[in-house]
Parts: C-alpha cells; structure tokens; sequence
C-alpha cells in the first residue's frame, strides 16, 4: 500500500558516501514530484566518524522530520551506536545490512526491526561500483521511484567527473535497484496531490539564505568560518562575484562585523553569518552599528551552546544572547526563519529592515534549518517598498542624525559634498559631534527606539493560523515538528491555534494580544533547557493562565507525535 | 605662474574642539593631515578618517571628512570593509598604540599581510592617555605606573618590524613634533599602492611629560628607503626607535576583489531547482 510519507536513514561510516547518495534520493524524489526533508548526523571526526542521512519524502508539504522510521539501509555498522539514539527504529521498521558488514550492533538489534540482507559491497564490487550506489538503488526501489531519475541525480552530482566513474555508479545504481526490487520490502510513496516540479527547488537553509541575502541587495560579505555556517558564506563567495559583490574573508569575527559595518557605511548592504561564539564576539560591533546607525545583517546559525557546544546539532539557545546580549540600551531587530524555504524569505526580509531602519538586525537560523536539505516551492521574489533613506544633497544645515518624527534620518554617503559627518559609537548630538550632555543622549536614545518601535512590520511578523482555545507558541527549526502537530490535532477534530513570531525584536505587544485573543491555554515548545522563548515570552507578552512548557536541550529535534501527545492530552482535561 | 590650489589645510578641520590636552602631539598629526589632503588636492568628501578608541582615535571628528569613530581596536576592519567597498575613495585610519598594537593587534597583523590600499596612522605616545597612563604594547619595561608598579618588565613591541614582517608595503616613521614632515610623510603614505604605515611618535605630556625630550632625540634616517625587505628588517632591528624616514617601499600590488560577472540575483536561482 502506497503511503503518504516514508522516513529513512541510509547509515555508515564517515567516507563510506552516504550523504552523497541521501543528496541524490533527494534530488531523485523531488525531481519526481515528491516532497522531502534530509538532515545529516555527523560525529565532529573530520573525516571518517558516523555518518548518518535521515530522509522524509512525502507528497505534502514537510518541514520535521516524523515520529519514526520505515526503513534503514546500513552500508557498515562501524560507530552506528553513537547515533542510535536518533534511529527511531521499532518493529514495523526494515533493516536493510550488508551480512558481510558483520553482526547488528546490540543498540540497533534491540529496536527489533525486521533485519534485510543484501550483500551491497560484493554487488558494488561485482561492477567496479560503491556500496552506497548500491543503497541509493535499493532505496529507490522501496519507494517505488523511477530509474531515470536516479540516474538524472548522479549526473548532477558527478558532473566533470569521468566515464568511467559514472558509468560505475551507474552500474552499482541499477543493480542495487535489482536487488532492492527483489526484496520484501514495500516503502512505496503515494503521489498524485503533488504542483508541478518544475515550480519545486531543493536547498538547504544556509544556501537559501545566501540567496535571501542577494535577494535584498546584500553585495559586501565578511566572512569567518564556523560551524553550521560556513556553508552561507562558501555559497555567497561565488554568488556575489557573479552579480558584482564583493566577499572578504576576516582574520576573526572582530573583524568581519566591522568590516561589513565599515562597508555598510559607504552604501554598500553588507551582512556576516556566523554561530554563537562568532556571535558573542561581534556583541560590542553591533552596538556600535545600533549608536551610528550603520545597517547591517548578521546570521547567526544556531548549534548547541554554551562555549564551543555541539557545533553540529541544533538548539534554540542563542535567543536570549540575541535580544538582550548588546550592553547599554540598544534597540536592535532579532527575527528568525520559521523553515528551511523561509531562511531565503527571512533574510531578505532582515536586509529590507535594517536597511529601513539603519539598525543591525541578527537572523536566529539554527544547525537544523541551515544544513537540512528541503524540497519547497520557489519563494517569491518580493520587492518591498522603502529602504535606506539616502541624502543625496544635503543642505547647509546637514544633520546626520536629526530628530525625525519616525526617528530615521536620512544619511549621506562618503563623496557626497556638503554631507561629512563621522559616524561614531559615542553619543553624539543630531550633527554626530560627541556629546555627554543628557539632552543628546535622551533625544538620540528615543530617536533609536522610535524608529524600531514604529516601522510597521506588516503581516510578516509572525505566521498565525487557525482559531481555538488552545495556542501552541513556537519559533524557529522547532516550528516545523509545531505546523505537523497542529495539522494532525485538527484531524482528530482538536480546534488548535499556530502562533509562530518571525519578528522577534522589536516585541509587538498589540499583534501578540490579537492572536491570542479568545485562548485559554498555551503550549510552548521551544529547544532551549532554560526555555529562553518561554521567558522571553513570559518577560513581553501577556500570557493566558495555564501554559505548558516543552523546553529541553538541542542535539534531538522534536518530533510532531511527542507535541501532539501534549496538546491531546490537555485537551481533554 | 602655477593656479590656485583646490584646497587648503583649513578646508579639511571641523569646528568641533579637540579634547587633547594643551601640548599634545596629536594637534600636530591633525594639522599634517589636513595639509596632506591639500597637497594631494583631495576633494574632502572623498576621504574617510575610521579610527577606534583612544585620544588619537577622536580624530575624525575633527576634520571635516567622512569619518567613522568605531570601538577599540577595530579601526583597520572598517576600513577595510570601507576601502573593498568603494575602492575610489580615500581611506585613512588613524589612532593609537594600544588600540593598534594590544587590542586591534590581530588586524595590524592581517591589514598588512591583505595588503589592501589604505594608510594607517598610528600616534604613538607609549601610554594609555584616555584612561589616564596606563602602559601600552610599545612601554618601556621600567615605565612606573598604578597599574604595573615598577614597570612592566617586558620587552616594548616594535610595530615597524611587525608591520614589515606581516606584508606592509609602506612602512615609515615622523614625529609630531614637525608637521610639514609628518604631512610629507603622509601624502608618501597614501600616494604608495597598498597597505601604508605610518608610526609618527607624538607625545603625550601629561602621562609621559619624559617625551618632551624626544626633540632631542629624533632624527632623519641616515640612509634612504629601501625596497629590500631583508635589508629594511635588519635597519629596523637595530635602530632606536628614533630614525625617521620612509624606511621601506615595496611593490606587492594591492588586494582589489576580482571584478563582477554582470549577473543578475535571478541568474542564481537555475542551481536550486529540483
């Protein structure tokens, strides 16, 4: 029987390609009409190490992975039980082993799942071939996924490579088709409720937002490499010479920010990606581009903190550091992507704001949203309406920071005549000249919130859907597992509300009471062990009485069944 | 008979009040770039001052360029993000030896191994002043302060070596105490192709009242500058810290980021579709 959604993992040994082949099902699946979902597991080994590719396809829209898994296929079991715990294998589950790769390891046997031998490396072996090509064909023949394009996804990823290898992968890829084919094994996915592919892209959230950040106008980048966001900046360096960009490569994140707030000060939209250590090391810059008000964007992807942590799996922990990390009263905007398609959109969104705005804005992606893989629709290319404020003949009386009604102040840019002035991290009167009297200083401070606190944000500051005494409030990656568990409460006839905020900072106290408006219960799940969202909630926001928190540490995603359990079983007390 | 100049030195001073201390040597390096930016005939909207913190940091507000006054250290990362930005202006940084040499240490390094086309002045007066004499990265070891009772007991940084050793292509010194030198030195600076040092040692009266004895002190380089980056380690090795001079040119040519393609953000999209 054909169903709705399979989940699989394709496990092995680091080098042993089993992202290389998870990459191409992917880009198989999606170019056949499927939706789909494909993190990573990988020890910190930089190379060899566990490796695991964790697979959702589907033919709705997803965006979490789901509860358990229908099918695993292990090239070798070296390392395997250092990530057993995220094989969520049960008795309905397949195994699909190579014998020769020896004895099931004790952590995975115990799962109980029904144990498949195909000898993979002797039929790679047997066409000069990979074991994982092997996988890859197996795989495919579970889901019952077309050959042609199979072969389509290893073109694409061995383009430039030789015959030779090709048609080796080739040959491994259909005799692993042939082997899978004569299973017992049914992960057929049904289709047919699926748009066009063609209209479809396949990403991760990291290139999504670089292209994002093109989107907005982004054309200065700043780079230091860090785990999960190297792979922002290593797609923006070829991306931004392309359309006329420039990228510099930092000697640290000290740098970077300042680089890029230097660039931004000349006109040129600049932005800098990062991770929490990168981040807490820009602190100071950013407060500096909140006090001379120099736009700039910085993405901060999420990993497990606190200090160096775990910088290969997600956690929602740098929320509290984003929003209240900045020393002095500093308004500043903080919005986060709500899936991996929504990096682009939030990015963009993010350079739109701080270009209004002239303030620094900080993107809350995360290790899930960022290097996850996702089939999506092509988002729109939107075009907002504003931008910098630029003063192009400034009079006699030039004020680079006048006190404006909205509290934005046109700038000039360097070569502008008559336009001069120093942007400084000092306070400063409305000319900019230093100043430590307590007029300037009040009058720049409400400036500096006036104009954050009036920009209208529209409808992007949060995706709210359904109506019903019962919220579940969630952000980030973690909204994902939220938007499947919600749906599935409402098919068991539970009327759930969504309340998910992109905007961050600046609160919007009158938009939060509106969606909340009529509940009676809230449901907040969040990655953090010190429930940074549910304080952050707590501290902005008046909350109905009964609240529930599911908050815990990163490393694991949550998954829809276990926020379902909750929101069930509230509902019927 | 020769036209009038675009500018003159005044052109380029704002009307803001420096917070120098009467005697300062920092007057003088502002003067010298005001006459620099005259005799190179800058347009004074077409220079950028980018400084951090310290009292020769305050700079930028003093001249009636652009300017940027950012935090402690970070002076050489904005302007090279200005400088990659918009390649046609001008840009100088300016401040101090702990904000160059402590705290910004690691940019000093890299600005001179990126080789990018700015000029970086550093006043330097051996002390912290701003935060009233503290010792800095180019103190004598026995300089007595609150702080390092007895002194330090170590070894001054010699920033000229530093700079010559980590890729600078200009590498100069001048001393406050002759501004027509000091602008000379400057317009040297900027006219070189690449990433310019300048050490102009300008005293800082009130903490180190001791420097008012480097008039005596300073002196023209014996020997003319050199290309030869041995040959310039082993000069700035030996000497007192007192020669003045352009002491090494070299010809590595500057960091300019490859041109673009003429793309447009909707080209970039043909990767992601499925």
């Amino acid at each position: 029987m054909a169903r709705h959604s399979i989940s699989l993992a394709l496990t092995g040994s680091g080098g042993a390609g089993v992202m290389t082949a998870g990459n191409m099902l992917l880009d198989a699946a999606a170019a056949s009409g499927c939706h789909g979902l494909m993190t990573r597991s990988a020890g910190p080994q930089i190379r060899g190490g566990e490796a695991a590719a964790l697979l959702r396809l589907a033919d709705f829209p997803i965006d979490s992975h789901d509860d358990r898994l229908d099918l695993a296929i292990a090239v070798d079991w070296e390392n395997v039980q250092r990530f057993a715990a995220e094989l969520a294998l049960d008795k309905q589950s397949a195994i699909v082993a190579d014998p020769a790769a020896g004895e099931m390891p004790a952590a995975i046997a115990a799962k109980g799942a029904r144990l498949l031998a195909v000898p993979l490396k002797q039929i790679a072996k047997s066409c000069n071939g990979r074991p994982n090509m092997v996988a890859l064909g197996v795989a495919m023949a579970a889901l019952g996924l077309d050959e042609g394009f199979g072969l389509k996804a290893i073109d694409k990823t061995l383009e430039g490579r030789d015959a030779k290898t090709i048609e080796a992968s080739y040959a491994a890829f259909r005799a692993g088709l042939a082997a899978g084919a004569a299973l017992d094994l049914d992960c057929r996915l049904a289709r047919g409720q699926t748009s066009h592919p063609s209209h479809r892209w396949v990403s991760s959230g990291n290139h999504a937002a670089g292209l994002g950040a093109i989107r907005g106008g982004i054309r200065f980048v700043a780079a230091y490499p860090i785990t999960p966001a190297s792979e922002v900046l290593e797609w923006l360096a070829p991306a931004l010479r392309r359309v006329g960009g420039t990228l510099v490569q930092a000697e640290d994140e000290l740098a970077s920010i300042n680089m890029a707030i230097g660039a931004s000060f000349g006109g040129v939209p600049a932005l800098t990606a990062t991770s929490g250590p990168g981040l807490s090391l820009m602190l100071e810059s950013i407060g500096l581009a909140v006090a001379s008000e120099t736009p700039v964007v910085v993405i901060d992807v999420m990993r497990g903190g606190p200090s160096t942590g775990i910088p290969t799996k997600s956690e929602q922990a740098d929320l509290a550091i984003a929003i209240h990390g900045l020393h002095g009263d500093a308004p500043h905007l903080v919005v986060a992507p709500l899936s991996v398609a929504d990096c682009l959109f939030t990015t963009q969104w993010a350079v739109h704001l701080a270009e209004s705005t002239q303030a620094p804005a900080i993107v809350l992606s995360d290790q899930f949203l960022g290097q996850a893989r996702a089939v999506f629709e092509r988002p729109a290319d939107i075009a907002f309406a504003g931008g910098r404020r630029i003063e192009t003949a400034p009079g006699a009386g030039y004020a680079r920071y006048a006190l404006t009604a909205d509290g934005v102040s046109p700038m000039t840019l360097p070569g502008t005549p008559g336009g001069q002035y120093t942007a400084d991290g000092l306070e400063h009167d409305a000319r900019g000249t230093p100043s430590s009297r307590a007029d300037d200083h009040t009058a720049q401070m409400a400036k500096r919130a006036r104009k954050l606190d009036g920009f209208d944000y529209g409808r992007h500051w949060a995706e709210i859907d359904g109506e019903g005494e019962i919220a579940v409030l969630s952000w980030g990656s973690t909204a994902g597992a939220v938007r499947e568990a919600v749906a599935r409460a409402r098919a068991q006839g539970l009327h759930v509300r969504l309340i998910t905020p992109r905007l961050l900072l600046p609160i919007q106290p009158a938009r939060m009471a509106a969606a909340l408006e009529g509940v009676r219960r809230v449901l907040v799940v969040e990655q953090s062990e010190g429930a940074q969202f549910h304080r952050y909630l707590r501290a902005h926001y008046d909350l109905p009485k009964s609240v529930e928190v599911m908050a815990r540490t990163g490393a694991l995603p949550f998954r829809p069944g276990e926020i379902l359990g909750r929101i069930a079983a509230g509902g019927a007390s | 008979m020769s036209a009038a100049p675009a500018y003159v030195a005044k052109d380029y001073k704002s009307d803001v009040k420096p917070v120098w201390c009467p005697g300062c040597g920092d007057f003088s390096v502002l003067a010298a770039f005001g006459k620099a930016f005259a005799e190179l005939g800058l347009a004074p909207e077409r220079v950028a001052v980018i400084s951090g913190i310290g009292c020769s940091s305050r700079i930028p507000a003093y001249t009636r360029t652009y300017g940027f006054h950012g935090v402690h250290g970070r002076a050489l990362a904005l302007a090279t993000g200005l400088k990659l930005a918009r390649p046609e202006l001008t840009v100088v940084a300016a401040g101090g030896d702990g904000d160059g040499f402590s705290i910004g240490g690691n940019h000093f390094l890299h600005a001179c191994r990126r080789n990018v086309d700015l000029t970086y002045v550093v006043m330097d007066n051996r002390v912290y002043g701003m935060t009233k004499g503290q010792p800095s990265p180019t103190t004598e070891p026995d300089w007595d302060s609150a702080l390092s009772p007895g002194g330090t007991g170590l070894r001054p940084f010699n920033p000229l070596v530093i700079a010559l050793a980590s890729g600078a292509n200009f590498v100069a010194r001048a001393f406050s105490g002759d501004p027509n030198a000091c602008a000379a030195m400057i317009v040297a600076a900027i006219r070189h192709p690449g990433f310019s040092f300048v050490e102009i040692l300008s005293p800082c009266v009130t903490f180190r009242p001791d420097q008012r004895g480097w008039k005596e002190q300073v002196r023209q380089a014996p020997v003319a500058a050199t290309g030869d980056p041995a040959r310039a380690a082993r000069r700035l090795m030996t000497d007192d810290g007192f020669n003045l001079g352009v002491l090494y040119q070299g010809d590595r040519l500057p960091y300019r980021p490859p041109p673009g393609e003429g793309a447009r953000p909707a080209d970039l999209e043909a990767e992601f579709a499925a």
